[in-house]
């Protein structure tokens, strides 16, 4: 056996909490070594320590025996790593060919030599099979699944030894797949240590050598994909059963609260119907970029949708909601994914944040009642345990745990009879975690219907009584309590991308 | 709480280096002029602190100034309407040039940069039409604004006072001022709460809109003429007097009483340096460098407080 490539020893890194513990890793010369596991097992940040992106806390890096230690994405480059990412670092107003040669433009004293900038661009382009593409266009107006394509053309440009491609095919189309395949497999011949990060398992076993799973951070297990069965690989994700809260019975559900009927926001949203009750829990799992984050948006009017009718309280005639303004004022609340953007006024106390969507109830006249605005954030701070200096710390030196919290807390005071959740711990330390799950029970208990996203299943299946799984935008199938397990859950969330990589075949039940 | 001293620490040391300069600075004269000198960019000051607030600017106030200003003129001396009226008519004015670009904005998401430049232009425009491009001479007919009553003092100057004190306290006690906070923080996330922003950045601009009038009735009222030409440039002052009371560009911090304190350094300033003697080409060099360095301020603050 020659020496690998690349060689990872013992890596981690923490952020808030630990996100890669003790990765073992070998990656050789003219091999495709596929990554996988679930949303948030350090995928992403084990591949971004290799790009030079981050820097990891632990460990050492290997190539071809001498240490690698990038600093820098220019660093790693030079060394003859590079990284495709997920997200397009395109620029939209600059051309194909600039876009591809941006930090190498051919100049003759000082001034772009065009001649020499298309030529090398269509040198590139054809590598990845884009023979067609003019490189003058700009970047914006093509579709998304060219500009991917372009991405990875300038992955493949000067001397490469290792290449990261994180989730590629996520956008292309089943022939520019075929492309992209036939130039790893080139790139492979030429000797090209090949990271590919995917979720689509048949994929995996179709272009890699070897396949590693992480989960929870830790290297779970590599071997052969040859071999390596999909109903393995999901257990390998997922790791064992875990047997927590699996035994407590489904909650009794009240009357119909929430009625949606054929939900469809362009192809992130299809055609989605659903049930809730008053005084149940309904998860909704899938991968990320299944659509779960936009059908919350649109049940509470943050985005237009193109179809579908909204009946509350199993009210025959649909409510028709046109802003969030009006979905709070029928009762609806949504805690959003991204705090920092979308909920919080982040330079804003702690008591602003808590009360500015029930400023109504505590005014006389348009004055703020400040002593009763002080005695309502008082309340939660004790109920919700919240960890502040006071109530007028500004909300950005808080911890995540106790940001989320203060988001709870507007909408608890509020008293919504239905409160959309997107993925309510993310970010939140285990402690601030159990007093979120005690304030969801109660509020289940209280009667409110709660619809919440999560990428952490144990979670779900320990929150839940029904769970609903989407894959690309389509809501595949809903389980009762009792019916699931982890496997089966994974299982339907992969429908969308099962057999073959078109995405138009559902696999529903 | 630490920066609210900073302001009235500075605009005593400023009197205090004038006083050294300059035997006649420290008179009753001095104060009496700047007094009455202040309150039209006073009264614009309080309405760009808002505007500021809810991470919005508007540049057309000095030409809103000059048509509102300008059509209760016109009102007066060629229509012969009565003062009331003539005065109503000059809000009512102001209060449709805010109201066209706070709406034009929200509606279409356009920066307030943008359509305050166009309504600058359409507002200055429709001023020389309103006067026919001259002066019209009003003479004592609004003078009740600025003829002084105790002291030298001028109603004018009491007017903008309680403005500054009214529109502190409705920005600090208020719903409706918290809301406007709240939008300049973050627009979305009070979209997200429920809070419709775009009703409340419009009666901003209004707001802006009836103050540049009232600035245009205490200007036509002191120099007894209403100029076409009248509050060039003006916006800039007002931003920079803003902007060195420690409130933000962007949005979500500003406090009226320290706008005050920002226009009174201005003024100070202004005074100060011509009483020192000091040329004009001198005197707009160093206000530059204060508005850079009340600037520089405000970046180092709001680095600290992240």
């Amino acid at each position: 056996m020659p020496m690998p490539l690349l060689t990872l020893t013992s890596l981690a890194k923490a952020y808030a909490a630990p996100v890669l513990t003790g990765i073992d890793l070998t990656l050789n010369a003219g091999e495709v070594l596929a990554l996988t596991g679930e949303n948030g097992a350090g995928k992403s940040t084990l591949s971004k320590i290799v790009a030079g992106l981050v820097t990891p806390d632990a460990g050492q890096m290997q190539i071809e025996g001498s240490a690698y230690q990038p600093t820098s994405r220019r660093e790693a480059e030079a060394a003859g790593v590079r990284m495709v990412m997920q997200e397009l670092g395109l620029i939209g107003t600059l051309s194909v060919a600039e876009n591809l040669l941006l930090t190498e433009l051919p100049a003759r004293a000082g001034f772009i030599d065009r001649s020499e900038l298309h030529r090398r661009a269509a040198e590139q382009l054809q590598r990845v099979g884009l023979t067609e593409l003019d490189p003058s266009v700009t970047v914006d107006r093509l579709g998304i699944g060219h500009q991917q394509m372009i991405e990875i053309a300038r992955g493949l440009t000067g001397r490469i030894r290792a290449l990261i491609l994180d989730e590629p095919t996520a956008m292309l189309t089943d022939q520019e797949i075929v492309h992209l395949f036939e130039q790893i497999a080139a790139l492979k011949a030429a000797g090209v240590g090949i990271i590919y990060i995917s979720h689509r398992l048949d994929e995996l076993r179709r272009i890699a050598d070897r396949i590693a799973v992480l989960r929870d951070g830790k290297l779970v297990t590599v071997r052969p994909a040859q071999g390596f069965e999909h109903d393995e690989i999901v257990q390998a994700m997922v790791g064992r059963e875990v047997a927590q809260h699996r035994d407590r019975a489904r909650r009794v559900a009240g009357p119909e609260t929430l009625r949606i009927e054929q939900f469809s926001r362009g192809s992130q949203v299809r055609k989605v119907n659903l049930r809730l009750h008053a005084g149940e829990i309904f998860g909704l799992a899938g991968l990320v970029g299944s659509g779960r984050t936009e059908l919350l948006r649109s049940i509470f009017a943050a985005d237009d949708r193109d179809e579908g009718s909204l009946f509350l309280n199993g009210a025959p005639a649909p409510v028709i909601l046109k802003s969030p303004a009006d979905a709070v004022a029928q009762g609806i609340g949504l805690l959003t994914e991204d705090r920092k953007s979308q909920g919080l006024l982040m330079t804003q106390s702690l008591r602003t944040n808590v009360t500015i969507a029930n400023l109504a109830r505590l005014q006389a006249g348009g004055w703020i009642r400040k002593a009763q605005e002080a005695s309502v954030v008082q309340n939660w701070f004790r109920l919700l345990r919240m960890r502040a200096r006071d109530d007028q710390q500004p909300v950005s030196e808080l911890s995540g745990g106790n940001q989320q919290k203060v988001l709870f807390a507007r909408w608890l005071e509020r008293d919504c009879s239905i409160l959309l959740l997107d993925e309510p711990t993310r970010g939140v330390d285990v402690g601030a975690r159990d007093d979120i799950y005690a304030e969801l029970d109660r509020l289940a208990a209280a009667g409110k219907t709660l619809l919440m996203v999560s990428s952490d299943l144990r979670e779900l299946m320990a929150m839940c009584d029904r769970i609903g799984v989407m894959s690309a935008g389509t809501l595949v199938r809903v389980f009762d309590r009792g019916e699931w397990s982890e496997q089966a859950l994974l299982d339907a969330a992969f429908a969308a991308h099962r057999g073959t990589t078109d995405e138009g075949t559902m696999h529903a039940a | 709480m630490k920066n609210t001293l900073g302001l009235p620490i500075a605009l005593a040391a400023l009197i205090l280096v004038f006083a050294l300069s300059s035997e006649y600075f420290l008179s009753r004269d001095t104060f009496i002029a700047i007094a009455n000198d202040i309150p039209a960019l006073l009264v614009l000051s309080v309405g760009m602190t808002y505007i500021l607030v809810i991470a919005g600017i508007d540049l057309s106030v000095g030409s809103v100034l000059a048509l509102t200003g300008g059509l209760s003129a016109v009102a007066i001396l060629e229509w012969h309407w009565n003062l009331p009226s003539a005065v109503a008519l000059g809000l009512g004015c102001g209060v449709l040039c805010g109201f066209i670009t706070g709406t034009v904005s929200v509606a279409w998401r356009v920066p307030s940069f943008i359509v305050s430049l166009g309504t600058l232009e359409i507002a200055r425009g429709s001023a020389y039409l309103v006067t026919d491009s001259r002066t019209a001479y009003v003479g004592g007919a609004i003078s009740g604004l600025s003829n002084p009553l105790w002291f030298g003092i001028s109603p004018a100057f009491l007017l903008a006072i309680a403005i500054v004190i009214a529109s502190h306290i409705v920005l600090r006690h208020t719903v409706f001022g918290r809301y406007l906070i709240g939008i300049g923080t973050n627009e979305e996330a009070m979209r997200l709460a429920g809070i419709d922003p775009r009703p409340l950045k419009i009666a901003v601009f209004v707001l802006m809109g009836a103050l540049a009038a009232l600035a245009g009735l205490m200007q036509i009222s002191r120099l007894e003429a209403a100029d076409p030409n009248a509050g060039i440039g003006i916006e800039l002052q007002v931003i920079a007097a803003v902007v060195i009371g420690g409130t933000s560009l962007m949005g979500g911090r500003g406090s009226v009483l320290n706008t005050l304190f920002g226009v009174l350094i201005v003024a100070v300033l202004e005074a100060g340096l011509a009483q020192v003697g000091a040329s004009d080409p001198a005197k707009r060099i160093i206000t530059g460098c204060v508005i850079i360095a009340a600037v520089l301020l405000d970046v180092y603050r709001n680095r600290k407080q992240r």
